[in-house]
């Protein structure tokens, strides 16, 4: 089929499927490219809704993936407010919720996840508990941010503590409750939560780790009123909860039409599926993970869109898309985190400078002499050096890594230097 | 609206109509203009936007904030003293006919 004109057609318009898009056109692919979206907002970026649009610092406009008149002029038909309601692989079909069957000859699923929800029964009827996937989540949750409102997030993951930041910036009252004996414990080293932790403690957040909820305490009309935790710590009056415990990915298209599915679509390294012809990509893709083994599924913004750029490579019969390690942001307060390769199977963990003071901090988690990922904090001269060595994979001289003074980018001259 | 020009590595100019108030970096994406990929959405977190602007345009330019230095410093392809990250300069009227240089690698 290489070289003919074809339909792809993309299911979700999120920055997964936005980008297929982009990279398809950019590839060379003059066929039609169809795409479908649930939502009725024209596609937008989701990592400022827990920051810069919560705080109120950027409206809808300002999120938008690509200005509107991209779409007609790189003749992608981009269908928002419509859901793909089934697939048939054997037919090449899409079945829409407006009742239209869409044939395609490559079928792209860019679904994302949905957020984790409790299941309660006593929060059956409560109307102030959110949680934030999407752009009505966070507006909902923008309207709870007024002064001396009282917050109790349940998770302390990236979401969980950047909507802690916002909140408190807002002058409301946060409590965070995580299961975990730490924070981000799912995503980093205990160097990194400690650090984290201090800095929402000095910023006025109630950190509970090891957390356990026995109840939550309901008003006359079914609202949180409050938390009751386990064992014999005082009821936690809340304005209201926001839960921030993750996502599933939206595997039900997929596995409906027979798909292999296991904790989100499983696809080879070019993002192919189980079936001929239906390809997976961002938050919903589970893939051959070259660093460090088995599957994988990443959350991550750069991720989706080198996966983008490597199915529309597949597609288009273009060259591989070179491996890079996955790297990932938040924005905390005045501090920006930056995390760059997985934190696992490394044997060593070394920190540059001193994470119980200040707001700068960098640790680098080594197996061996090679550095295979790191956390930085507010030093985006270590993050990037750091990025290239994990790149590199090769060994460096360990020892000076954790002089601060000695800067990282040195590492990789002297790479060049010993190989010249 | 504001006209932009971008030169390739290669050295072939591709002139857009930038929507104002548009960054450079956005410009490009809603232009597929290869060799711009703003990974982080114009966070100042990726350093993937890195331009070379033409040096009448340098001193033109809004100044460079201390979080943008630190990112140049970063850069995949080696910066110059016109170095900028493409997300931080907005497209208006004192910028039609700014003309940026894309590098090599991002």
């Amino acid at each position: 089929m290489v070289g003919m004109p074809e339909t792809i057609v993309i299911v979700g318009t999120g920055q997964a499927g936005v980008d297929t898009a982009a990279a398809l056109r950019l590839a060379g692919h003059r066929g039609n490219i169809v795409m479908i979206g649930e939502e009725a907002a024209p596609p937008y970026s989701r990592p400022p809704l827990t920051k810069a649009y919560l705080k109120g610092e950027a409206n809808a406009a300002d999120l938008l993936l690509r200005s509107e008149e991209f779409y007609p002029r790189e003749k992608i038909d981009l269908r928002t407010g419509v859901t793909a309601v089934a697939i048939d692989p054997s037919t090449h079909e899409v079945l829409l919720s407006d009742g239209e069957r869409l044939r395609y000859d490559r079928l792209v699923l860019a679904t994302g996840g949905r957020a984790r929800r409790l299941d309660r029964p006593e929060l059956a009827h409560a109307r102030n508990v959110h949680t934030l996937r999407n752009l009505e989540d966070a507006s909902a949750l923008r309207a709870r941010l007024v002064p001396g409102a009282r917050a109790v997030i349940l998770g302390g993951g990236y979401v969980g503590l950047e909507i802690a930041a916002v909140a408190r910036q807002a002058a409301v009252e946060v409590t965070v409750l995580e299961a975990a004996p730490r924070v981000l414990a799912r995503v980093t080293s205990p160097t990194v939560s400690e650090f984290f932790q201090r800095i929402h403690g000095e910023e006025g957040v109630r950190i509970v780790t090891n957390a356990r909820v026995d109840a939550f305490v309901t008003d006359a009309s079914g609202d949180v009123a409050a938390v009751r935790p386990a064992g014999v710590a005082p009821l936690i009056e809340a304005d209201f909860l926001l839960v921030g415990i993750g996502i599933t990915p939206r595997v039900e298209l997929a596995e409906a039409a027979g798909l292999h599915v296991d904790d989100g679509i499983v696809v080879d390294e070019l993002m192919r599926t189980s079936a001929d012809d239906i390809f997976a990509v961002g938050d919903v893709a589970r893939h051959p993970d070259p660093r460090h083994g088995g599957l994988r599924r990443l959350e991550s913004v750069p991720s989706a869109s080198a996966q983008a750029r490597c199915v529309a490579a597949a597609l288009t019969g273009g060259p591989r898309v070179p491996d890079a390690p996955p790297w990932f942001w938040s924005d905390q307060y005045d501090l920006k985190l930056q995390a760059a390769g997985l934190a696992v199977g490394h044997d060593r963990v070394i920190s540059r400078g001193d994470p119980r003071v200040g707001r700068q901090l960098t640790v680098l988690y080594l197996r061996g002499d090679v550095v295979v990922a790191a956390d930085v904090v507010n030093r985006p001269a270590d993050f990037a050096a750091a990025k290239r060595l994990i790149a590199a994979g090769h060994a460096v001289d360990s020892r000076r890594l954790a002089d601060p003074d000695v800067p990282l980018k040195s590492f990789i001259a002297s790479r060049v230097a010993t190989t010249a | 609206m504001p006209e932009l020009v971008y030169v390739s590595p290669s050295g072939e100019r591709r002139s857009v109509q930038a929507e104002p108030g548009s960054s450079v970096m956005q410009t490009a994406i809603d232009n597929l203009v290869p060799g711009i990929v703003g990974e982080c959405g114009g966070e100042m977190s990726c350093a993937t936007c890195h331009v070379y602007v033409a040096e009448e345009w340098f001193d033109r330019l809004p100044p460079i904030s201390a979080d943008e230095e630190g990112m140049l410093e970063v850069t995949a392809a080696e910066p110059s003293k016109f170095s900028r990250l493409s997300c931080q300069l907005r497209c208006v009227q004192e910028t039609d006919g700014l003309v940026v240089h894309i590098p090599e690698e991002q």
